[in-house]
Parts: structure tokens; sequence; C-alpha cells
């Protein structure tokens, strides 16, 4: 993680981000977050604060957000804790965008399950339509990131792009997805294996048959 | 005689059906958990270890022996508290995703339940960052049980008040550590902390914690329900209960399956998966508990029962039971070397051995993947493997350690084989 690092803190980086302050709808999810923890715990809600901050950086830059300084600082006065504590775990995280990204984040899980399905050529998909690694494209579309293993291995290769998954990618899946969500349009999510429906074997499950139909209550069985 | 679907937990695995209440209620979960609370603590710990349980994240230590180190009564005040480990990152893991998106009321009922056995006051329910979709179906699947009077004051009517909350980690593989967990529940780094004191003395906030997997929690109700001895025919002695699979990688079919314990890999793979790709004799090596176990060459593992003492029989471990296939075409030494980097992009670098031993391993790896490297260089890495085991506050290091410990063991000739081929190409 040491490659990673803070946007630096310029006149300009002040001047858009100082003013940030929860919308309305985030005031309440924010006073939801601290109230999970003990009182006097509050810190413990720098996490989800945290996350709740950079989405609404990215509603504000229509894209999937990140955390200016000022905006640390703001989720630090708010839980009143230091502010280097903050940035400490925004930098610890790797979720947290520390540098601005593009309107979707394409995050190709490169670990060695999917690598052993193929997640060479998805890179090489992303890149071929112009994306490059640790960037954004011109156009603001594209940030391309390789991530750690995602936990969707018995449908790999995937790609997380913001908040869903695509899995069971090929380079043609994969520029199908990207082609929709350039044209403004919401892909299928989860497996694009045809006829998959989410990580039983391809053709059919070979267990619990009974389940696809209706919901089976195996109770009368025991 | 294989496993039947009457005797499987997790009757919603892949989704076909509905996560909500209404259906899980009529899939027999939440049917009459007061009466498995009547029970009382002792009992149902008791009911826990005799049904030889061993805990689903990795470890594999006895669930009901963990629960029964919780304080009985809270001499100075201090409440106890659950953490549920649903932070799911383990290379080749992905079961926990399947019951928390498809069964999230098994996990949230299996938190009352061992949080009630466990005298504690809340469950934390620690789900990776990573999973966005997941997190918003146990997030609902929590405010439908507070919503049913099944959670909260007075959880089902049994006069026991008990909280649940979900907190999202936001993409660090260590808090899969359970002190680490404990720091970034806390709102802190996650670096693991040193033990003692272990959890159930000082775990979140300075108070007595137990840290479980999602799928030992996930289970224990239907382990109450159907009994101690119905859980533990299934199963080797040491052994014992049924056991989310997950293969990938190499086979026709990679999927997710709840199987018996011990059963064959062979099996596993012929049942489920459809066979290796190119079939069995392509089969070159198997993972086959996640990236930190040693890898287990194919005729040493297609007879091997797949559980906790099978795989040690064969230098290798149970792990999470995520089963990563290796056919012949793979490019072994990248496909470990892929693993270190994945160590060392997850060293949380709190301990010198790990921090600079994982770079220092990948780069030496990534250097045996091409040859470019001297003979000598592979008893060097041995050696720094050997050191970094074993002198970390947390088992990362042992984890980094034991996939090129497994690769040397076993794959040596091949390592050797490229240096030479590259010494020849140098000298072209």
């Amino acid at each position: 993680m040491a490659d990673r690092h803070l946007e630096p803190d310029t006149p300009e980086l002040r001047a858009r981000w100082s003013g940030f302050a929860w919308t309305k709808e985030n005031a309440a999810k924010a006073a939801e977050y601290v109230a999970r923890y003990p009182e006097g715990r509050q810190r413990s809600a720098v996490m989800p604060l945290l996350d709740l901050a950079q989405r609404q950086v990215g509603a504000e830059t229509s894209t999937q957000g990140w955390l200016p300084l000022p905006v640390m600082e703001y989720v630090a006065k708010y839980l009143d804790m230091p502010v280097i504590r903050v940035v400490e775990v925004a930098t610890f995280y790797f979720m947290y965008n520390l540098v601005p990204v593009g309107k979707f984040h394409v995050q190709v899980c490169g670990t060695t399950p999917c690598m052993l399905r193929g997640s060479d050529a998805i890179m090489a998909a992303c890149k071929k339509r112009g994306m490059a690694k640790g960037h954004t494209t011109e156009d603001g579309l594209w940030t391309l990131t390789e991530v750690e293993c995602m936990g969707n291995c018995a449908s790999a290769p995937m790609v997380q792009i913001n908040d869903d998954n695509y899995e069971d990618l090929t380079p043609e899946r994969l520029d199908a997805v990207l082609d929709a969500l350039a044209a403004g349009k919401a892909p299928k999510t989860g497996t694009q294996e045809p006829g998959r429906h989410t990580v039983e074997p391809v053709g059919g499950p070979t267990t619990l048959k009974e389940m696809v139909e209706a919901n089976h209550d195996y109770r009368k069985e025991w | 005689m294989s496993l039947q679907d009457k005797d499987r937990i997790f009757t919603n695995l892949y989704g076909y059906q509905p996560w909500n209440l209404d259906a899980a209620k009529k899939r027999g979960d939440w049917d009459k958990t007061r009466k498995l609370l009547e029970l009382g603590p002792d009992k149902i710990i008791e009911e826990i270890k005799a049904s030889g349980l061993r805990g689903r994240g990795g470890a594999g230590f006895p669930t009901g022996l963990k629960w029964s180190f919780m304080p009985k009564e809270s001499k100075d005040g201090r409440p106890s508290f659950l953490v549920i480990n649903a932070d799911e990152s383990e290379p080749g893991s992905c079961k926990d995703r399947e019951i928390i998106r498809h069964d999230p009321h098994k996990l949230i009922e299996g938190a009352l339940v061992a949080g009630f056995a466990m005298r504690a006051r809340a469950a934390y329910i620690y789900i990776r960052g990573e999973y966005i979709r997941e997190a918003q179906v146990l997030e609902a699947a929590v405010k439908e049980a507070y919503d049913a009077g099944l959670i909260g004051k007075n959880a089902c009517k049994s006069g026991y008040d008990f909280d649940v909350y979900v907190h999202r980690g936001a993409g660090a593989y260590i808090c899969g550590e359970e002190t680490a967990m404990i720091e970034s529940l806390e709102g802190k780094k996650g670096q693991p902390r040193l033990k003692p004191p272990f959890p159930a003395g000082a775990g979140l906030y300075g108070c007595p914690t137990t840290v479980n997997n999602v799928e030992s929690i996930a289970v224990a109700p239907t382990i109450l329900r159907r009994g101690a001895g119905w859980f533990s025919s299934f199963g080797r002695d040491n052994n014992k209960g049924t056991k989310l699979f997950q293969i990938s990688g190499h086979v026709n079919k990679p999927c997710v399956v709840e199987e018996a314990m011990s059963i064959p890999f062979s099996e596993l793979i012929e049942k489920h998966c459809g066979g290796i790709t190119g079939g069995k004799d392509n089969l070159l090596a198997v993972i086959p508990g996640g990236s930190s176990v040693p890898l287990v060459p194919a005729e040493q593992i297609w007879d091997a029962p797949m559980d906790f003492d099978g795989l040690r029989e064969v230098g290798s471990g149970l792990g999470t039971a995520a089963v990563i296939v290796m056919d012949k075409s793979t490019d072994i030494v990248r496909a470990i070397s892929r693993l270190s980097y994945f160590y060392k992009h997850e060293s949380c670098g709190q301990c010198t051995p790990c921090r600079e031993g994982t770079g220092w391993m990948w780069r030496v790896m990534e250097r045996l993947r091409t040859g470019d490297a001297d003979v000598g260089e592979i008893d060097m890495l041995w050696d720094v493997t050997k050191q970094v085991e074993g002198h970390t506050i947390c088992a990362l290091g042992d984890a980094a350690a034991w996939p090129i410990q497994g690769l040397i063991r076993h794959f040596r000739p091949e390592l050797e084989r490229r240096i030479a081929e590259n010494v020849r190409e140098a000298a072209e």
C-alpha cells in the first residue's frame, strides 16, 4: 500500500472542499451509523462515515467519489477525533480513494483464482479500450485498478464497477457491460454466463434441485 | 453415503428463492428460537461442543470450546461482545458471501443463539467493504429481524436483550485476523494486537469478545434443532459436520456446494464440478484451503479426504475449504508468485519480517518465474520464508510463507529448470 498518496493540500482544494457538509439525508445516515456503537465510542463510526463522505463527494462530482483532505477534516470534527487518526484510516483501507477517480471505477480482480480463469484477458480488454492501471481516462469515464481477491472465485473472472459485480467474464462479455454503462444503461449484474443463476455449477445445480422452482421446506424429510 | 438435500443446512445457497424473513421462516429459520434459548447458555455450549463443530474461518478451533472461554458473569460491569467475521478475503473463499446474500436470517438467528450462549450484549457483524450489495441485504435482514421482535429488546420474547449491528470494512484483508478486526471496529487501522490478552478477556473496547466466522455462527441454530448427534454423524472423527466447499480454477464447473466433511477430493470434483478441465490426468496441483495453505500435487490430493486431518496429512490444510484447482496449463510459479504479491499488498506493515519479507519474497518469486535467478536463491528463499514464519504478531507472515514453501517442496525441479533455461538463453 506504500504507493498510495494523498492529493496535495492546495488552495484550490481548500476552496473547492472546505465547505463540505452532510446533505440532509446523509446527516441522518451519519447519526444512525454513530448510534451503532456504545456511547463515547463514536470513533468506531469513522469507517462508515468515510464511506458516506466518499459517496457524497461522488454524487457531487458524478464519479465514484474520493476523499479530499478537507472532507477528512470534516469527518474528524464530526467524530471529535484528531485529523491524523482519520487520515490513517483513510490511507490504510484500500477502498477509500485518495485521489479523484472517474465515473466508473473498473476494479479487475487479478488474484490467482481469477488469474486461472482468464483475468489477464479481462485486464487486456480494459487496456484495449484506452484504460491504464491507476489512471482515469481523459473523458473522465473510467478509472482502472487491479484489485485483490473479491470473493467471487466460483464465478471468476470478475470485475467490480462501483457498487456492482460482473462475474463469469470473457473479454466480449466485459465489452458488452462497459458499452452498456457508457451508454447510460444498467447492464445485468452478477454472472454473465447465460443460464447461470449464481454460483451453482453451470448447467444447473447438482444439489437442492427442489429449490429452483419452489421455496422447498426440507424439514418434512428430517 | 453422500450428503442428502434434507441434511443440507444452507438450502437457499444459490439464491433461487428470496432471502427475506417470510421465505426464510418457510425454510425453517426462526422456528421457535425461544425454545432454543430456553436450553440455557451452558446447555447450548455443551451441545455445540458435542456436535464437534470446528471453526469454519480457517483455523478450525472447536467452536463450543471457544464460546466457553467467555465469562459467565461480569464482575466489573463490562459487557461481552460477539464479533462475527464476515471479512471473507482469503483468495479462493466465497462461501460467506452466499450465506449473507441468500440466507442472511440463518446468520442473524445464529448471532442471537451464540450471543446468548456467551452472554453477549450485542453482535457486530464485520462484513468486508467490497461486499456492497451483500451488506445491503444483510442490513435489510437485520431490520426485518428487529421489526419482527426477533432481536433487540426482549429478543424472541425470551426476556433477553440482544442487538445486532452491521459494520462494513473498507478493503483490508488483514481485518480478517480477529484482533485486527477488533482494532478496525474501534475505528483504527486494522493492525493485529499482541496476545495475550486474548479477546475473551479483553477484546472490543477492552471487553470480553469472541470472534467467530459467519459459517460457524450460521450453522448453530440448525445444530441445536437437529441435535449434536445429527451434525456429528457426518465426517470422520475430529472432522465432523457439513461444510461449504468452494471450488475455483481449472474445473469444468466451478461452484460453491455444501457437502459432508471428509468427502474425497475426487468425489467433490467429479460429482459437482464436472471434473478437471481436460480430465483427471490433466491435474497439476491443488490449493485445498484458500491461498494460505501449501499446494498439494495431483497424485497426493486425488484420494485425500477433504477435512482438517486429511489435508494436514498431505502437508496442507482445510483452511476455509476454498479449493483452487490448477491443471497442467498453469504457470505454477506465477500462480504462487501472484499470491506472494497478494500478501505483499495486504501486509499491514506492523512487523518488520512481514512488511519487508513479503516484498522481498515476491521479488524473488518474480525472478524465479522467469528463471532470472541463481539456483542457490531457492534455498535462500526457503530460508527467508522460515525467518518470516512464526516471527510476526499475526499469521499473515505464516500465510505468506507457506504457499512458497509448498511450491519449493513440490516443484523444485521446475524452478531449477527455469533457471537453467534462463542461463542457456543468456549464453546464446
